[in-house]
């Protein structure tokens, strides 16, 4: 285990203190920037496809994991990235202006949701983005004229210069870039007042209160920059697709943003990567489990989401700190050989504290 | 438009309100218990149309619905005493999380047990009735006065039973409850078989108009939206609020087919910008 002497302020606020994850991360950096010379077109677009899971997941990790607001409803916000972003297009908007107008108007359409709901209780929120997402949907749905209703809308690809963004490394690059400006901006307001601030709401809004943290304000700021980043997603996603229908954002999509920030692990920025990392496996693994298991049960549509919930539900169970807190305990056990005791990582609970009077 | 037309669909709505209200009363009773608001309630209630479809194919149909709702009470039991009583105390977001993930799981389950394809339930009260120039279908009228059965008894269960006090008394402190010598973790699980054998009953016999399929546990959302205008946490609120979607919904899809589906969504929204805290207030903000 290392020992970390702090001998200046800088060291509390240092991305990666240890010399371990500094080499670790860049080797990652590393890796992401050689890979594109390597890899086939289809294994270049999973890894940008991964990239934008990790966006998303960024995205719904400062709303869910640091300020502890629950959002069934993201897929929405991807819904109107991806829509916005393909629409302003056909009325001769250009890329960069139709990229910035789609987050604008996700991250205005969050603050909007985050102000009525800012007031509520916790689940009224989470309650609130499901019933908004369910709205979203219909609302691309039915507005066929624009959005070529159900049947879905053609996705036209980045144009920059007379240039058109349409090869797998293209979007790779593309999306390299904004994930690694995503990523360093998160980690970059986690270490301000804005995010301490987040983190406090999520730990006690009573003492983050007494602290004088204006909490209704926190939540709608959180939900503006989640929905803004989760919008950023949903436009890069759509040039993956390159076809969207409004389903494709619906509640299973809700749920797998969700499944990927409780079982990357809530509260860790590196679990939206390994969240991602899954989800865009996940897949694979379930068309390999559909081999194995016997053809009454593997032909069947549904296998996914079945498969989703039960990981979700073990990962809760066994493992809520997710595939983070499982890294990190791993490695402590690791460095401190002989020593690891299972209650170094207890986790504290709570007792039913209620609002109510009746 | 009619006074027969307005009547047919006053009392459509009414029915359905009913069924939502059914519905909504399983979530604020587990609500009230355990602060757990369970995303997978909607879920029991397909299921128990289901159970009761296949089982009243063997056993003949009111056998059938009897032990639907049996297996669904089992069902919550066991979800709290296995499942839900492990991750007590936890993150909340976390308990959320894995209510809704008990949805996809259940809804999977089923169209792989009973397929996706809708099912047809078999009328019991068919027939009609005419008073004056009302015609009521005799099914909808049996949702009314079930729902109004339930809802005394459950007043009458929660006012003067020894099992409903101490179900209260657990909702409003479980700590001082345990200190009275109640078995909290015991009546919790009981709550959970109340709230699903509730909702068996409602799926049960809302399942003659919406046929079965693993879709209708989106009726759940409905309920909870009513819930919600209703203030989350009261009964009678939670009734009223469902009963105001019900009744909304027919008229308006009737007047404004735009919002078709959504208007009960668009009410919920409506009703928490003007009062935040729904029509009976039941949470009080902490002053520092």
């Amino acid at each position: 285990m290392q020992v970390l002497f702090k001998t200046s302020y800088d060291h509390d606020i240092n991305f990666l203190p240890y010399r371990g994850e500094r080499i670790r991360v860049g080797i990652a950096i590393f890796l992401f920037l050689t890979v594109p010379f390597f890899l086939n077109d289809y294994l270049l677009d999973q890894l940008g496809l991964f990239l934008v899971y990790a966006i998303a997941g960024i995205g719904l990790m400062l709303l869910t994991g640091f300020t502890g607001q629950v959002s069934f409803g993201h897929g929405a916000f991807l819904a109107i990235g991806a829509y916005v972003s393909s629409i302003l297009p056909v009325y001769g908007w250009s890329t960069a202006a139709s990229v910035t107008a789609a987050v604008a108007s996700s991250s205005i359409l969050g603050a909007l949701l985050g102000r009525s709901t800012s007031k509520m209780h916790g689940f009224y929120l989470a309650i609130a983005t499901l019933v908004f997402s369910i709205l979203i949907e219909t609302v691309f749905g039915q507005a066929d004229e624009i959005t070529g209703g159900y049947l879905g809308l053609q996705v036209p690809a980045f144009s920059f210069f007379g240039y058109e963004s349409t090869r797998a490394f293209h979007r790779y690059w593309i999306d390299l870039v904004f994930f690694g400006l995503m990523l360093l901006g998160a980690a970059n307001l986690l270490r301000s007042s804005t995010g301490r601030s987040f983190v406090a709401v999520r730990d006690s809004e009573l003492s983050a209160r007494c602290l004088g943290i204006n909490v209704s304000n926190v939540k709608i700021h959180s939900f503006a920059l989640s929905a803004g980043i989760t919008g950023l997603a949903g436009v890069l996603m759509a040039q993956h697709l390159q076809y969207v229908t409004p389903d494709t954002f619906g509640i299973d999509m809700s749920l797998m943003l969700l499944l990927m920030v409780v079982v990357g692990g809530l509260g860790t920025l590196l679990g939206c990567v390994f969240g991602a990392a899954l989800l865009v496996w996940l897949p694979i693994w379930i068309r390999y489990l559909r081999d194995l298991l016997p053809s009454s049960i593997a032909e069947q549509p549904g296998l996914e989401p079945l498969v989703f919930g039960l990981i979700l539900v073990l990962f809760i169970i066994f493992e809520p700190a997710g595939l983070a807190g499982r890294w990190k305990k791993t490695r402590r056990i690791i460095e401190t050989f002989p020593y690891f005791r299972a209650d170094i990582f207890v986790r504290q609970r709570q007792y039913l504290k209620t609002d109510r009077l009746r | 438009m009619s006074i027969q037309d307005f009547f047919t669909l006053l009392i459509a709505g009414i029915s359905q309100g009913c069924t939502y209200g059914l519905i909504a009363l399983g979530f604020v009773l587990v609500y009230k218990a355990t602060e757990i608001v369970n995303f997978s309630h909607g879920e029991f209630m397909m299921l128990g149309a289901f159970f009761a479809l296949m089982f009243s194919a063997y056993v003949g149909f009111w056998t059938g619905i009897i032990l639907a709702v049996c297996v669904l009470g089992l069902l919550g039991y066991l979800l709290d005493s296995v499942i839900m009583r492990r991750i007590g105390g936890e993150n909340p977001a976390l308990i959320f999380i894995i209510t809704v993930a008990f949805g996809f799981i259940f809804r999977s389950a089923a169209g792989m047990i009973w397929g996706w394809e809708p099912l047809a339930f078999p009328g019991y009260f068919n027939g009609t009735s005419q008073f004056g120039p009302i015609i009521v279908q005799h099914s909808r009228l049996a949702i009314i006065v079930l729902s109004i059965i339930l809802f005394i008894l459950l007043f009458v269960f929660f006012s003067y039973n020894r099992l409903g006090i101490a179900m209260q008394a657990i909702s409003q402190n479980q700590l001082a409850a345990y200190y009275m010598s109640i078995p909290v973790k015991q009546t919790t699980s009981l709550v959970w078989v109340l709230g699903a054998a509730i909702a068996a009953i409602a799926g049960i016999f809302n399942a003659p108009f919406t046929q079965v399929d693993t879709h209708i546990g989106f009726i759940g959302i409905k309920a909870l939206a009513g819930a919600i205008i209703g203030g989350f946490g009261s009964i009678p609120g939670a009734i009223i609020g469902c009963l105001i979607i019900g009744i909304l919904e027919p008229f308006s899809d009737l007047f404004l087919p735009a919002v078709k589906g959504i208007s009960g969504y668009l009410a919920m929204f409506i009703i928490l910008m003007i009062r935040p805290d729904g029509l009976i207030r039941q949470t009080f903000v902490k002053k520092v």
